[in-house]
């Protein structure tokens, strides 16, 4: 359902993301980690839109989507949540999802628009109250919120970026859990990006690791997590590592 | 039951409104009442943009551009205001997409907007005071008076005609206003004001809604320009257009309420009143002072009462207006 080929993202001299090819089939849920910095979350910038890649090509239901407008590419079927939730306070929190069910969706009706928002509410258990402020939500709620605004745009496909920072442990589970189902029922795909590895390893059904902006490896949950230079890269936090780490940094940024 | 109430309200208002000139007649207070409906539609216009945060001081611009365009066909072409006022909204609304475009497109907002859009006023102002071989210059300019037929020249001399015109005109700038309120447009600029980078990611196209409201707030004020010259019969580039003319928007849409229909309509009525008593009171010596009083007053505003007079009573009256239905 997307392929991506040769993606590179330069900012200036730095290379953000060094030619990345991945694969993601219909159905699936694909877990992307990495380091901070690694480039995971400039990868959902150029899938959604917000940046354009420097080089290579992104192919979504068989059309090239890199470097669209983000709302061509909503409105193509992918969806996006921000790390930091971003809801707009203005608005109520049906509206919020109102305006995605619309403005993501060809803009069809209102009635149809609202529908989906009370879909989406539903699905990750808001309250559909019509008149209930942002306001009175919590960081779970607003990440709720957020996936509620993503799944309301009708994706085929769905960005979740970090969906479980500054949740505890029960949370965490749910929204994990969460996503499960909305692949399950929905039938929609899922890249998921994760700071949080455990839960991310129970839910998805491959994991993509990258580092300084290029991929290190691929592929099933159990032999992600044993392949050394996955350890060594993103888990080491001996001193011998970390210093391997630093040298090679100093050699990337020398070279 | 309350929808049906305030519909009741407006009604009444408004008739009373209609039946107001034929049992009133005093020339000088139906004067004022022209000029606040007219000015009212002006700020009306600007809040259509002003409340998404879009703060342009290039709607002087737009106003001048009505006015002149207006007359100016009238006296060199003889062209009909009929006709003449559609062609000068349409050449202010092509500017407005010209200066808007580039603008939302390379995502110039806040303060960086706000001089752009300052510049454009500026350039108007100096235009119609360059060509004063065409425009009269700052001295001022008069449509021909027409000698026969009134309505094809849309010169009346009667308050009363004005005063029901003014008030077609006020209360169409009201109902758009509700309108896209109500609309998911509202939705989208106000998603759009906050974060738009969210706003896209929820498929928002930020630079066609923000350009589709541009568009609507510089017809109108176009049209605002337009009246405003076949009323008075006079224009000169200081009264309809440049940057005076643009902060005087501002300060009459921030005082009155940007975010309730009728705020304008107050703020007109606060700043063509506080004119006038100048103007009695203190004549040629207050020259200028109502431009100090407004900077002043804006200031006071923004700090202690950023959402108006009327926002800010219809927000004291709400939680008593909640108790009794939400239970």
């Amino acid at each position: 359902m997307l392929e991506v080929s040769g993606l590179v993202k330069r900012f200036g001299g730095f290379t953000a993301v060094n030619s990345v090819s991945f694969k993601v089939d219909q159905g699936e849920i694909l877990g992307l980690i990495g380091p901070n910095g690694s480039g995971k979350s400039t990868i959902f910038n150029m899938l959604s839109g917000t940046l354009a890649p420097t080089a290579g090509s992104i192919m979504f239901a068989g059309s090239e989507i890199g470097g669209l407008a983000p709302h061509r590419i909503i409105n193509g079927g992918i969806g996006r949540t921000f790390q930091i939730p971003r809801p707009f306070r203005r608005l109520t929190i049906f509206e919020n999802v109102a305006l995605a069910g619309f403005y993501g969706q060809g803009r069809h009706s209102r009635a149809k628009a609202e529908e989906s928002a009370e879909r989406a509410l539903a699905m990750v258990g808001l309250p559909t109250d019509r008149h209930a402020s942002v306001d009175g939500l919590g960081a779970a709620g607003l990440k709720k919120l957020e996936l509620a605004k993503a799944l309301a745009t009708g994706p085929k496909l769905l960005l979740a970026d970090e969906s479980l920072g500054g949740l505890d442990e029960a949370e965490m589970d749910q929204a994990a859990d969460m996503l499960r189902r909305i692949r399950d029922d929905l039938g929609i795909t899922i890249i998921w990006v994760e700071h949080i590895m455990g839960v991310l390893m129970r839910v998805v059904d491959r994991v993509m690791v990258l580092d300084h902006g290029e991929k290190i490896s691929e592929g099933l949950p159990s032999a992600v997590a044993s392949d050394p230079r996955v350890i060594e890269v993103y888990l080491g936090t001996d001193a011998e590592t970390t210093q391997a780490a630093a040298a090679e940094a100093r050699r990337r940024a020398g070279g | 039951m309350k929808g049906q109430g305030q519909f009741a309200a407006w009604i009444v208002g408004l008739a009373a409104l209609i039946v107001l000139p034929f049992v009133y007649r005093d020339p000088y207070h139906l004067h004022i009442l022209v000029l606040v409906l007219i000015w009212s539609f002006a700020y009306t216009s600007w809040s259509m943009m002003g409340r998404f945060g879009l703060v342009s001081l290039g709607h002087g611009g737009f106003m001048g551009i009505g006015a002149y365009v207006t007359a100016l066909l009238w006296n060199h072409v003889g062209l009909s205001p009929w006709i003449g006022i559609p062609i000068s909204m349409v050449a202010a609304g092509a500017l407005a997409l010209i200066v808007g475009y580039p603008c939302f497109r390379f995502r110039i907002t806040g303060h960086y907007f706000v001089l752009v859009t300052l510049a454009l006023s500026g350039i108007v102002l100096q235009v119609i005071t360059a060509t004063r071989d065409w425009t009269g210059g700052s001295l001022g300019y008069t449509p021909n008076r027409a000698s026969s037929n009134k309505w094809l020249a849309l010169q009346f001399d009667d308050k009363t005609t004005w005063y029901l015109i003014a008030l077609g005109i006020w209360l169409a700038g009201i109902v758009i206003w509700h309108w896209v309120d109500r609309s998911m447009s509202r939705y989208a600029l106000e998603a759009i004001s906050e974060d738009e980078d969210a706003a896209a990611a929820a498929g928002v196209d930020v630079t066609a809604e923000k350009l589709k409201i541009t568009l609507i707030s510089a017809l109108m004020t176009a049209l605002a320009g337009a009246i405003y010259c076949q009323y008075q019969m006079f224009i000169t580039p200081d009264t309809v257009s440049g940057i005076s003319v643009s902060l005087q928007m501002v300060f009459a849409a921030i005082v009155g309420g940007l975010y309730v229909s009728l705020g304008p309509t107050i703020g007109a009525i606060i700043t063509i009143l506080l004119a006038e008593t100048l103007r009695i009171g203190f004549g040629t010596k207050a020259v200028g002072w109502d431009n100090l009083v407004y900077g002043l007053l804006l200031v006071l505003f923004i700090i202690f009462l950023p959402k108006g007079i009327l926002g800010s009573v219809l927000d004291r009256l709400k939680p008593q207006r909640k108790v009794s239905p939400s239970s």
